[in-house]
């Protein structure tokens, strides 16, 4: 099976760079799977787990306010973080959740809404991520 | 005599307890100082990239008009200063706030024509009894800052001249050459300098488009290179306390063997004395 190298990179360190054969993230415009010798391309990344797909196994990363560049050689993802099902820290996860809802439901002025949907976001996607 | 020597005891006492604790904190430092070196240098790839990406949508589309690299005239100016929690760091923190002060005062008549962020509580508590109010601050920061822990500041910053309240955003810091020596740098963050955005060329498909995407990168741009001015003003504060500690140690050595002498000297000095004093009663006996 032909494969290519993807390269996670975040401000603190290079969290991943292995051989793939396909990965599944979610851009800006939609849900993209990338396949080997893809265009090369970049597009903004949403708040959502990134499928890994190698040999036959499958991994999940979740990935926070990242872009994805894809380029003739390798795949690159730069996010600020990324973080793997066994790196992440549930009760956090579903404290920050909570507090976010509390957020949502209190009325509070536009920033603050923004804010708190974000953390939401970030709570969310790491709990789907470490359930898997 | 005896109660002289005892003083000077004392005090050499007092310099070997000084001496091991300075020498503690050198080690300390300079073990910090390894491990901040390697967080910057981890942080360099994601910069790296980011400039790149930048670089090849302004070279692919010939001229890009962002916001974010349009000099305006410049009414209000914010400065971001990176400082430490703790001091005992020779002149690292008095380099770098003095450089922003003279700064401020020499290109500012009012304080409505600039706005400080801070990072650091030596900084935060120099503005604050000079009457600066803050835009605002990060402090306890660790000694390997994560992004997340300054994202808030640096994204203020960021969002502030996005949205017109500044019209410069300046970095002070100090910058890291080697553990001896640490250079306070102003620097122009925003605009950002288009200069910096030339070299690689690689053409790109981009989604949504090129300027969707430049909205994107552009802060996140700013924000890590805020990031990376953190990390190294953290190598450049172990370096400033390694050698700051370094040489107190070696003062401390020199005060001690100089008092080791003036001690032993008053000791001989006794000891000569007091035979003197026997010698002369055996002699007034005989």
């Amino acid at each position: 099976m032909s494969s290519f190298l993807l390269e996670i990179v975040t401000p603190e360190r290079k969290a991943y760079a292995q051989d793939v054969n396909m990965i599944i993230v979610k851009g800006s415009e939609g849900e993209l799977g990338i396949l080997p010798n893809h265009i090369p391309m970049v597009t903004p990344l949403k708040i959502a787990p990134v499928t890994i797909k190698k040999d036959r196994s499958e991994e999940v990363i979740a990935v926070n306010g990242g872009f994805l560049e894809i380029r003739k050689d390798k795949v690159v993802i730069l996010a600020e973080s990324a973080e793997l099902p066994g790196d992440i820290d549930v009760a956090r996860a579903e404290a920050a959740k909570q507090r976010a809802e509390q957020r949502l439901n209190g009325k509070r002025d536009e920033y603050d809404q923004v804010r708190a949907e974000l953390a939401l976001q970030r709570a969310l996607n790491r709990i789907v991520v470490a359930g898997r | 005599m005896a109660k002289g020597m005892r003083e000077i005891k004392r005090s050499i006492k007092s310099k070997q307890n000084t001496k091991q604790i300075t020498k503690a904190m050198e080690m300390v430092a300079s073990a910090k100082l390894k491990r901040a070196q390697d967080a910057a240098v981890a942080s360099r790839p994601y910069t790296e990239k980011i400039k790149e990406v930048v670089a090849s949508i302004a070279s692919g589309g010939g001229t890009i008009k962002h916001p974010m690299l349009q000099t305006r005239e410049i009414k209000r100016t914010a400065y971001l200063v990176v400082t430490s929690d703790r001091g005992l760091a020779g002149g690292y923190n008095a380099n770098v706030l003095r450089k922003v002060w003279t700064e401020i005062q020499e290109k500012h008549k009012s304080s409505a024509e600039y706005d400080v962020f801070v990072i650091g509580r030596k900084g935060r508590d120099y503005f604050k009894r000079r009457g600066v109010a803050l835009a605002g601050e990060v402090t306890g920061l660790s000694d390997t800052p994560k992004f997340a822990d300054i994202k808030s500041v640096a994204a203020a910053a960021v969002k502030g001249f996005e949205e017109g309240k500044y019209d410069e955003l300046n970095l002070v810091y100090n910058q890291f050459y080697n553990a001896m020596t640490q250079v306070p740098v102003v620097k122009q963050l925003l605009p950002l300098d288009q200069s910096e955005f030339t070299g690689a060329k690689a053409s790109y498909e981009y989604e949504p488009s090129p300027e969707k995407v430049l909205d994107v990168l552009l802060p996140k741009y700013a924000e890590t290179v805020i990031y990376s001015s953190v990390l190294e003003g953290k190598a450049s504060e172990f370096g400033a306390r390694m050698t700051a500690m370094g040489n107190a140690t070696k003062n401390a050595t020199k005060m001690i063997a100089g008092l080791t002498l003036t001690y032993n000297r008053a000791r001989q000095a006794a000891i000569t004395q007091e035979i003197a004093e026997i010698v002369g009663g055996a002699n007034a006996q005989a």
